[in-house]
């Protein structure tokens, strides 16, 4: 087992890590504070390869790897958990599932764009009534000779008010179960489309979330992705992609609020000593440290599985599900050691901790992961 | 330039000073250099020569006799009107060469630390940057050691040869020139043993400047040298020469400087407000740490510190400034420092003469007000 | 059209600086990173390269794992690199450097259209020295403390800083401008480019690769070369703390009033 990264994921870390310094982190507050998008951020990581970090650059992607990309969400979601979501459902959700199931002309066609960060992409699955069973869409899809028409609803759509390219899943033959699901492209512009309120959250306050709506919407028939019947299988394997990017979110999450309580606990002085002189604060950092180091194992050895093309679809979920819960659990510890002031938000661990706990539930929650882990494992 | 043998010394005599006009004014610290250069010459015996180069500017020569100038070359030319490189490098050169000086001082501005390079270059010899300090006897320069540094004594009574080639090296006659590096953790002397002239770019605001006398002014000589210097000479076209529009900050010649740090990035806007006010009841100007100025929040004029410039009020305050050490080599000899930092821990507190361990914002108001009682009072 | 950025791999002197009991630095315990201006210098060389399509070619003297910083600077956008690297050169002094960093930089080839570019100075020294004396030592004009350049043909238009102002500048390449921070704001490395920058060229001169270069020869490079010599190195003693003041609320700042007032201060 190898545990180096290679000298360019050194280097790209360096450049995130000067980035997510100096762009991204006098954003975060304000981002949270207004529930406000940060367009400013996107255009400039998409100048610098950022919106298409693992895509070959034929389609105008980085030309880089999925661990790289994890790194990105890793790094941005240290400092700002919104941004870090931004670009992992961006990648994850919508360019993945076009490059790995769409046709050379859709890939030509959807994915400069996309990759260079000129156009925002995103996901449409759940709705009100498919969740985390998301077998049972009821949005549907006819085809009426050279088009598909659409009619139904998605909610909780990350990055759905600002994207301009959607990957989205109806039903063409709703009889047929999960083999009746087929997946779509859809641009905003598409006559019947549009988009509802923006949910108001608890975290990740800057990213965009909101109901799809298709109201007879007229999708051309080329943009069908992949076979019809097959959406369903797109869904799960991009959720498996997903899951990834999810897991470094949280990783970022987790690793941020620990260099804050590092920062905080040597300044702050109690009783006369620094609180990172309490063996008390000691133990807590270690203990939340292993965890997320724990945490960036699984993340990283699911990229690379990813990567190389092995199954990873348990190690995706296995990284998810557990620094998901590292994450909730050390940013809270991370709030314990700030005392009053890390409840109040004049510190951004508060932040941290309302970013996340959505970690633990969107893309499947916990509770999902279990049953995919313990599904590959056979226990029926 | 072909009889020209900068290693034989003996042939190299006077201390030399480039004396910087701009548009026809004397730039401060070729006073400051002329005063520091007086001492060396005393202390070798030599004469000091002051350099003047420009269009028109002969009336500007007595004056430096004044500060100690025995003599001053004066070389005038339509095309020594504004500087550029290529003009100022030739007649300097060409005189050097001509007049054999064993010592050169260039006050380290703009335009000094682009001119003495190209000298130092076209001369073949040394050139030290940014000197803080210079001295030739060997006492004096051991009691600056005794000053400044740590050493422990055995080694500074040991300083007598240096390693040249190999060889051991008097350097009693040479020109010791001290300069910070590392951003001013580090100091070094320096010496140019093998080649003439030693050359110096010196820090502004560093020298005392001496006491004007009438008398030496009107006794100082006025030489004009013959020198060629043609439109060909010169390959960089000046279009305009722009004053800053705003009136910069005058930190060295303040009495007062109330500089802030990283410490207003919560409300940089309000941070700056605070100091500027501060700064006006107690009769001074606004300085700022280099990350402020890095920020963008300050323009460069107003930073304070090794990159910036070297101050010594009477009154310093830190607001909120950590004290690096870049910020100290800027700092640190004023009279009275003041230091407001939230953290009890800041090296700026280990410098301070009075600490203030506070909210900058909440702190400095309070200062205000208790600054003008305490003047009202008076 | 070239355009030759010399660029030096500097210790992080703003961060922790760690001083060895012999009065050296401590270079192992600090960062290594490009030196500031020079990110200037190289973002004003790939700007110019996004105008002209010049090829940008970055040059600097240093050890091996100088490379790492020339890598970087491809990553951003460079098109090569050239690392200037002995035993012979050691111990070089600004002298000397400028007279081994022009002799790469007439290996490289200097043409009518080219320009030198330099960061004005460099955070360990911070003398401003070296980019002056190779425009020396090529024969080029300079412009220092460039704060805005503008290039229409043969002609650049150069906004020098001064003090109390600003000169502008007509200089014609070949050329030397050393730039400061105000010229530009240097870009980040590119996900694309860091994916490439170890499939670009990146050349190491050695002596042999020089030493035919009249500049060369022992009396002008290395330490024999160096017209200065360090006579002492020492560290600046520490101003002793003054006095910590109790509190930090009106009765505090009264006391501090009074203070200077009774010291005639104010």
């Amino acid at each position: 087992m190898d545990f180096h990264l290679s000298k360019e994921q050194e280097m790209v870390r360096k450049m995130y890590r000067e980035f997510a310094e100096n762009e991204v982190k006098p954003l975060a507050e304000e981002l949270d504070e207004e529930e406000r998008f940060p367009y400013e951020t996107v255009e400039k990581m998409g100048k610098l390869g950022m919106m298409g970090i693992y895509f070959p650059k034929k389609y105008g992607g980085a030309g880089g790897d999925v661990l790289s990309y994890a790194m990105c969400v890793e790094e941005l979601s240290k400092v700002c958990g919104t941004t870090g979501v931004v670009v992992s459902a961006h990648t994850s959700l919508c360019c993945a599932p076009i490059y790995e199931h769409g046709t050379e002309e859709q890939k030509m066609k959807y994915l400069p764009d996309l990759l260079s960060g000129k156009k925002i992409g995103a996901f449409g699955l759940t709705e009100p009534n498919a969740g985390t069973d998301a077998s049972g869409q009821q949005t549907v899809a006819v085809l009426e000779g050279d088009h598909y028409v659409l009619n139904g609803s998605k909610c909780f759509i990350t990055n759905g008010n600002v994207a301009d390219t959607f990957v989205v899943f109806a039903m063409t033959d709703p009889k047929a179960g999960n083999h009746g699901i087929s997946a779509f492209i859809v641009e905003k512009d598409f006559p019947g489309f549009s988009t509802g309120k923006h949910e108001k959250k608890m975290g990740i306050r800057g990213s965009s979330t909101c109901d799809l709506i298709f109201e007879d919407c007229i999708v051309p028939k080329e943009n069908l992705l992949g076979q019809e019947g097959k959406g369903f299988k797109i869904a799960m394997m991009t959720l498996d992609g997903g899951r990834i990017g999810i897991a470094a979110q949280a990783l970022g999450l987790g690793e941020g609020a620990i260099d804050e309580a590092i920062k905080y606990t040597q300044e702050r002085v109690q009783f006369k000593r620094r609180l990172s002189q309490f063996q008390n604060t000691q133990f807590q950092l270690a203990d939340m440290h292993t965890r997320m180091q724990a945490a960036q194992f699984l993340v990283y050895s699911a990229a690379m599985k990813k990567q190389n093309h092995e199954p990873y679809s348990m190690d995706a979920a296995m990284a998810k599900l557990f620094a998901a819960e590292a994450a909730s659990d050390v940013t809270r510890r991370a709030v314990q050691l700030f005392g009053g002031y890390g409840y109040t938000r004049e510190y951004p661990v508060e932040r941290m901790m309302r970013d996340a706990k959505i970690t633990e539930i969107y893309e499947g929650t916990s509770e999902v992961q279990r049953m995919v882990i313990s599904s590959h494992l056979g226990v029926k | 330039m072909s009889n020209f043998n900068n290693t034989d010394l003996a042939a190299f005599k006077d201390v030399w000073v480039f004396c910087e006009q701009r548009e026809g004014e004397m730039m401060p610290t070729s006073f400051e250099l002329i005063s520091e250069g007086r001492k060396l010459a005393d202390e070798l015996g030599v004469n000091l020569c002051g350099l003047l180069l420009g269009d028109n500017v002969e009336g500007l020569a007595k004056e430096l006799g004044g500060y100690g100038a025995d003599k001053v070359i004066v070389c005038e030319s339509p095309l020594l009107k504004h500087y550029t490189t290529d003009a100022y490098t030739k007649v300097i050169c060409d005189v050097v060469e001509e007049m054999k000086p064993e010592i050169m001082l260039i006050g380290a501005t703009n335009i000094g630390r682009d001119l003495g390079p190209r000298c130092a270059a076209r001369l073949h010899t040394g050139l030290c940057a940014d000197c803080t300090h210079l001295d030739v006897d060997m006492d004096i320069y051991k009691d600056f050691l005794r000053n400044a540094s740590t050493l422990a004594e055995p080694r500074i009574e040991a300083v007598k040869t240096a390693k040249v080639l190999g060889e051991d090296h008097d350097v009693s006659r040479d020109l010791k020139m001290t300069r910070p590096a590392f951003g001013g953790h580090l100091m070094a002397s320096i010496i140019c043993p093998r080649f003439r002239p030693a050359m110096a770019t010196v820090r502004p605001g560093v020298m005392k400047k001496n006491a004007f006398d009438q008398a030496k002014a009107d006794a100082c000589e006025i030489v004009k040298p013959a020198f060629s210097l043609t439109e060909a000479d010169v390959e960089t076209k000046v279009l305009e020469v722009v004053k800053a529009a705003e009136k910069l900050v005058d930190l060295i010649g303040a009495d007062v400087v109330v500089s802030v740090g990283r410490g207003i990035s919560k409300d940089v806007e309000t941070g700056i407000k605070l100091a500027e006010e501060l700064a006006e009841v107690l009769g001074g100007v606004v300085g700022a740490s280099r990350a402020v100025v890095d920020s963008g929040w300050m323009t460069a004029d107003h930073q304070v510190g090794q990159t910036g410039k070297t101050v010594h009020p009477k009154i310093y305050v830190a607001l909120g400034i950590s004290g690096a050490i870049q910020h100290k080599a800027g700092m640190q000899d004023s009279e009275t420092i003041i230091a407001v930092n939230k953290y009890e821990n800041a090296p700026i507190f280990e410098i301070a003469d009075y600490g203030i361990c506070g909210d900058l914002f909440k702190v400095t108001p309070m200062l205000i007000d208790a600054i003008k009682a305490a003047k009202a009072a008076k | 059209m070239k355009i030759i950025v010399c660029a030096k791999q500097v210790p992080d002197t703003s961060g922790k600086v760690a001083v060895n009991p012999d009065g050296t630095l401590n270079r192992a315990s600090m960062a290594a990173i490009t030196n500031p201006d020079d990110l200037n210098a190289v973002e004003a060389a790939l700007a110019l390269k996004e105008q002209t399509g010049a090829e940008v070619v970055v040059v600097s003297m240093g050890p091996p794992p100088a490379e790492a910083m020339l890598r970087e600077i491809l990553a951003r956008g460079a098109d090569r690199a050239v690392l200037v690297s002995a035993r012979e050169f050691g111990g070089s002094d600004t002298y000397a450097t400028s007279q081994i960093l022009a002799a790469a930089i007439n290996k490289i080839g200097i043409e009518p259209e080219d320009i030198v570019m330099c960061g004005r100075q460099a955070i360990d020294g911070d003398t401003a020295q070296v980019g002056p004396q190779i425009a020396e030592k090529l024969g080029l004009p300079q412009v220092s403390y460039a704060a805005d350049i503008k290039k229409d043909g043969d002609t650049l238009t150069v906004k020098r800083m001064l003090e109390d102002g600003y000169m502008t500048i007509q200089v014609k390449t070949p050329c030397l401008i050393t730039c400061i921070k105000e010229l530009n704001a240097p870009r980040y490395m590119s996900v694309g480019g860091i994916f490439e920058c170890y499939s670009k060229p990146c050349e190491v001169f050695d002596y042999n690769a020089l030493k035919d270069d009249p500049l060369i020869d022992a009396a002008t490079i290395g330490l024999k070369g160096s017209p200065t010599n360090i006579l002492t190195s020492f560290t600046p003693p520490q101003k002793g703390a003054g006095m910590m003041m109790e509190g930090a609320d009106k009765a505090t700042c009264e006391e501090l009033a009074g203070i200077l007032a009774a010291k005639h201060l104010i």
